[in-house]
């Protein structure tokens, strides 16, 4: 039996004596995985400690935390950084923050598959190209070219992806990645993260505090409340849940289909 | 209440509110979506008198409006985001007199508890600073503030965007009743249609400026629009459909 992707047991996180996270604990292979919550339930936390990528301050304490079965408490920050991008990739929510302002977005996805391997600036920029067409950019060409404030943030939301889809991960942390963008917006990006996926056969923790759309995107949902998992179930199975605080999210949703 | 006749606005050069005419009742909601750049924020900014640019006709409580707005505090606006529009060092005793002090009103205390109290907060929120308060509770000191005057109309640009959906559901909830009580007008622009629907009795589908489609809430819950954008903003609005996913 092979270990699972991502392994995750009793993970605690403390900021001096307050505790973010509480003793989260899950398993997940290559499947789509959401985890809903809202501000402050350590969520966006969860998946940072994952990539070990915390704020200053912060402390991390876990039985088990393992990517692939190798030890992530035990990696050095070398090591990590070997991880980081090639086999764990993080798309975060606002592409505006995560680009660079000062370099075409072309140059910076080719520089995203130079850092992860020996391309030439020939065959790096060729790839770029190819990526920019896999997330559906029409003028891969034209688009190539342009600094991250010509492009709209759902453009700018799909070179990212594509920048994080660089180093050919198997495990892709995307937290709130459609939060900033029009809901005509959110379908598209949504549509080339769900692409990517399954072609690409990855392992995608979606993190969101949308529980319609973790809903219809993943295939199981992990609801946190202060710093701890209350609910774990089906997607599908998610308008069924039993835990008082998932039932109250729900209950809380503004409706727009008659009922 | 109001009435906007071929209402235009500009930054400069470039049209963003577009010949928008439209009128709401008395006590009657009216919802504006749209997405970003559709116009719909500028629109509501036209009509507080925060938008100089504009053209056409634009009458409330039957009054032609000029350049700048004399309204007297008939009408009020809440912002979007409750962190930015309460004076970070300002108490929310200090946020809640100043429009009585420039609208010379008296018996501001009274006035202030009043206000507080409707809006779901007691005499222990009354000096605190914004840091000290949630987004929620935040929220709700900006609409007690765009209420201490006692407007017939509130202006509500994405009252909830920025607040967790359980709070959001409280927000509703909380203008829901102070429409009812106090049988105010809304001008409610957002993003977010299932808002709308739960707020409005009308909606307009705002793009590039324009109104592409006015219905009614029941026809954009039983999603009977004839817009063929309408029609896409309700399929957006339902979630992630995985059209064509290869097994």
């Amino acid at each position: 039996m092979t270990a699972p992707l991502l392994e995750v047991s009793d993970l605690v996180l403390r900021f001096g004596d307050t505790e973010a996270v509480r003793g989260v604990s899950f398993a997940m292979g290559r499947e789509r995985l959401g985890i809903v919550g809202e501000s402050g339930s350590g969520k966006s936390l969860t998946g940072r400690a994952i990539l070990r990528l915390l704020p200053s301050g912060a402390t991390l304490q876990a039985t088990r935390l393992a990517f692939a079965g190798a030890d992530l408490l035990a990696a050095t920050e070398r090591e990590m950084r070997a991880l980081r991008g090639r086999r764990m990739a993080l798309v975060l929510q606002d592409p505006r923050f995560s680009l660079n302002p000062l370099m075409s977005v072309g140059r910076q996805i080719a520089e995203a598959y130079r850092a992860h391997g020996r391309a030439s600036m020939r065959e790096a920029r060729a790839q770029a190209l190819a990526m920019l067409e896999a997330v559906r950019i029409r003028e891969p060409q034209r688009v190539h070219d342009l600094y991250p404030h010509q492009i709209s943030g759902g453009m700018g939301q799909r070179v990212m992806i594509a920048m994080m889809l660089a180093g050919d991960p198997d495990l892709l942390i995307a937290d709130e990645p459609t939060s900033a963008l029009d809901v005509t917006v959110r379908v598209q990006v949504l549509a080339v993260l769900d692409e990517q996926a399954s072609r690409r056969d990855m392992g995608l923790i979606l993190i969101s505090h949308d529980l319609d759309l973790v809903a219809s995107f993943c295939d199981r949902v992990l609801v946190m409340e202060r710093g701890r998992i209350v609910e774990s179930c089906a997607a599908a199975a998610l308008d069924q849940a039993q835990h008082p605080y998932t039932r109250r999210l729900l209950a809380s949703r503004p409706l727009l289909a008659a009922s | 209440m109001i009435e906007a006749r071929t209402l235009t606005a500009r930054f400069g050069a470039t049209t963003v509110v577009d010949a928008v005419s439209f009128s709401v009742a008395a006590g009657e909601a009216f919802g504006i979506v749209g997405e970003s750049g559709s116009g719909k924020s500028t629109l509501l900014r036209v009509i507080a008198g925060l938008h100089e640019a504009w053209s056409g006709a634009l009458l409330l409580e039957g009054a032609p409006q000029g350049r700048r707005r004399s309204h007297r505090g008939r009408v009020q606006m809440v912002f979007q985001d409750p962190y930015g529009s309460l004076h970070p060092r300002h108490t929310v005793d200090r946020a809640l007199a100043e429009p009585l002090a420039i609208h010379h009103v008296g018996d501001a205390p009274g006035r202030i508890a009043a206000a507080l109290h409707a809006v779901g907060l007691d005499a222990a929120h009354r000096f605190r600073y914004p840091y000290q308060l949630s987004g929620g509770q935040r929220q709700r000191v900006a609409i007690a503030r765009a209420l201490i005057l006692e407007p017939a109309l509130l202006l509500l640009d994405e009252p909830t965007a920025a607040l967790d959906v359980s709070v959001q559901a409280e927000i509703i909830a909380l203008l829901q009743r102070l429409r009812r009580e106090r049988q105010l007008s809304y001008v409610l622009v957002s993003h977010n249609l299932a808002v709308v629907a739960q707020l409005c009795e009308r909606v307009a589908v705002m793009r590039e400026g324009r109104f592409i489609e006015e219905l009614a809430v029941g026809d954009l819950r039983a999603g009977s629009a004839h817009d063929p954008y309408t029609l896409e903003l309700l399929r957006a609005s339902a979630g992630f459909r995985r059209a064509a996913r290869r097994v």
